[in-house]
């Protein structure tokens, strides 16, 4: 099956001497959901970052769908789309405007970009607030403007990080079943996340990620079997998935 | 990308960028206007009166174009130094533009691009201001040369503006290069005088400064004088612009001031 990420031995010092990246390599087949778990400065964003082009690497390769992104960026680039940690877009803008001017960016004519703006603002739950302005839009709502900007120009693999950060219950629901709806159609999706019940529901495959290493990395289910302990929830609520993390990461 | 799709995105930068400085015309466009009137009426018709005649010419026409690129300069250095900060670091929505398929000419083409119309509307809306002190006589010698020289003149100082705007890590950073020396050159270019009236040691100074072969050959458009070869001017500031396309060319490509 063909690859939609292929990272081998990336490593990542920023020049505060900090190693983010300590030569971790990574495989997500076409068509997966792949969960990237890991505590606060593990490395996950810096990997997301380095993937959509916003970081520069210290060495190793990372292709997207076959295109390395160091001699064949443009052509990584095209197949994603990022919803990154931040909020990220100008906040006087029109939501219509920042989804279309997006699908610009890609080589989208207007006259393509507008109507699948709409259709995507509308799926999310923004056709009323497409006109108004972005920073109008409450925290659910921005991150769900994000989700329709990274999907403007039908990337074929989305990355996710922690797209559900500050998002109330009922929505982070419904955003499951969006990005379900999204996954059964096709498209790769890799998401990092703090909740882990989120990645438990949604990823077929689970990496954990510490200290710049990947820890453990397979299906879902293999991690549970190998690593779990097969009880339920414990006396703090934690699931199978959140112990397992627990354990391997050391913060218990 | 196809060539297609790399003028899709070139067009969309700079319909963005044409939106707003027109929703905010208050902002973007009447300072440089009000600007420009008061050095008219000071320079023109207050001194000017007394002054007479420069290079044989009335004073306040010798000082028309001069005043119309010193709008440019101005607007088009603050319009990318300013756009590319603020994308940069309010809300971080360079992202978006990183994050797309753009390569790193292209980024810079939408950048400048943006500068290039709001200096040229700027440029022609004191142009038109001027007519009032002049009374409304617009005379050009050669108009695709001064087309020509405001076309360049707003491309050079957009490409300065993105330089520092990648460079600068505060707001600070894009107010220092502007007052201590965007202001000096533009004002020891040559806009309110002919170098032919400064002492030897001064004139070989001015051949230093890049403004000076700005004004020149827009000078030169308009009433058909100029203190040097119009030749000169286009090469030297043909130089300028290759070396200042090469500087953010690497800047962007590298990500260095934008990428960790």
């Amino acid at each position: 099956m063909q690859s939609a990420l292929s990272i081998v031995d990336l490593k990542k010092t920023y020049k505060t001497g900090l190693q983010a990246l300590k030569g971790v390599s990574l495989e997500i087949p076409a068509g997966d959901f792949f969960a990237l778990l890991g505590p606060n400065g593990a490395g996950k964003t810096t990997l997301i970052s380095i993937t959509a082009g916003l970081t520069t690497k210290t060495s190793g390769t990372v292709s997207v769908f076959g295109h390395n992104i160091e001699t064949e960026p443009e052509g990584a680039k095209a197949q994603i789309g990022l919803v990154g940690q931040e909020i990220n877009f100008n906040p006087f803008e029109k939501p219509i405007d920042i989804v279309t001017n997006q699908g610009g960016y890609y080589g989208m004519s207007r006259s393509r970009a507008l109507p699948r703006a709409e259709q995507l603002l509308s799926d999310l739950g923004l056709g009323d607030k497409m006109h108004g302005k972005a920073m109008e839009l409450s925290g659910g709502m921005k991150r769900r403007l994000m989700i329709a900007r990274a999907l403007v120009h039908t990337p074929r693999f989305l990355i996710l990080d922690e797209p559900t950060a500050g998002v109330d219950v009922e929505l982070r629901r419904g955003m499951w079943d969006y990005l379900k709806k999204l996954t059964s159609e096709g498209l790769t999706i890799l998401l990092t996340t703090h909740y882990l019940e989120e990645a438990e529901q949604l990823a077929k495959h689970v990496a954990i990620i510490n200290k710049g290493e990947i820890v453990v990395n397979g299906t879902m289910q293999g991690i549970l079997a190998q690593h779990g302990d097969g009880e339920g929830k414990d006396e703090y609520g934690a699931g199978q998935l959140e112990r397992v993390f627990l354990k391997l990461t050391s913060h218990k | 990308m196809t060539a297609h799709q790399k003028w899709i995105a070139f067009y969309t930068m700079i319909r963005k960028d044409v939106i707003r400085m027109f929703r905010i015309w208050v902002q973007t466009f009447l300072p440089s206007v009000i600007t420009s009137t008061l050095y008219f009426l000071v320079f023109g018709t207050v001194l000017g009166s007394r002054i007479g005649q420069m290079q044989g010419v009335d004073y306040m026409q010798f000082v028309v174009p001069g005043l119309v690129m010193l709008a440019i300069v101005t607007t088009s250095y603050a319009n990318t130094s300013f756009m590319f900060f603020s994308s940069k670091f309010f809300a971080r929505s360079i992202d978006e533009l990183l994050v797309s398929p753009m390569p790193p000419w292209l980024l810079i083409a939408g950048f400048i691009g943006g500068g290039v119309v709001r200096g040229i509307v700027v440029g022609a809306l004191v142009l038109t201001v001027s007519l009032f002190f002049t009374g409304l006589i617009l005379t050009f010698h050669n108009a695709l040369i001064v087309l020509g020289f405001g076309i360049l003149t707003a491309l050079i100082f957009s490409l300065a503006g993105l330089v520092n705007g990648v460079y600068a890590k505060s707001i600070d950073g894009i107010n220092i290069v502007p007052t201590f020396v965007l202001t000096p050159l533009v004002y020891l270019g040559g806009i309110f005088y002919s170098i032919h009236t400064l002492p030897a040691w001064w004139q070989y100074i001015t051949y230093a400064n890049p403004l000076f072969y700005l004004i020149n050959g827009f000078r030169y458009g308009f009433l058909g004088m100029s203190d040097i070869s119009l030749w000169l001017s286009c090469a030297v500031l043909s130089a300028i612009a290759i070396v200042l396309i090469g500087i953010n060319w690497y800047l962007i490509r590298t990500g260095l001031g934008l990428k960790q």
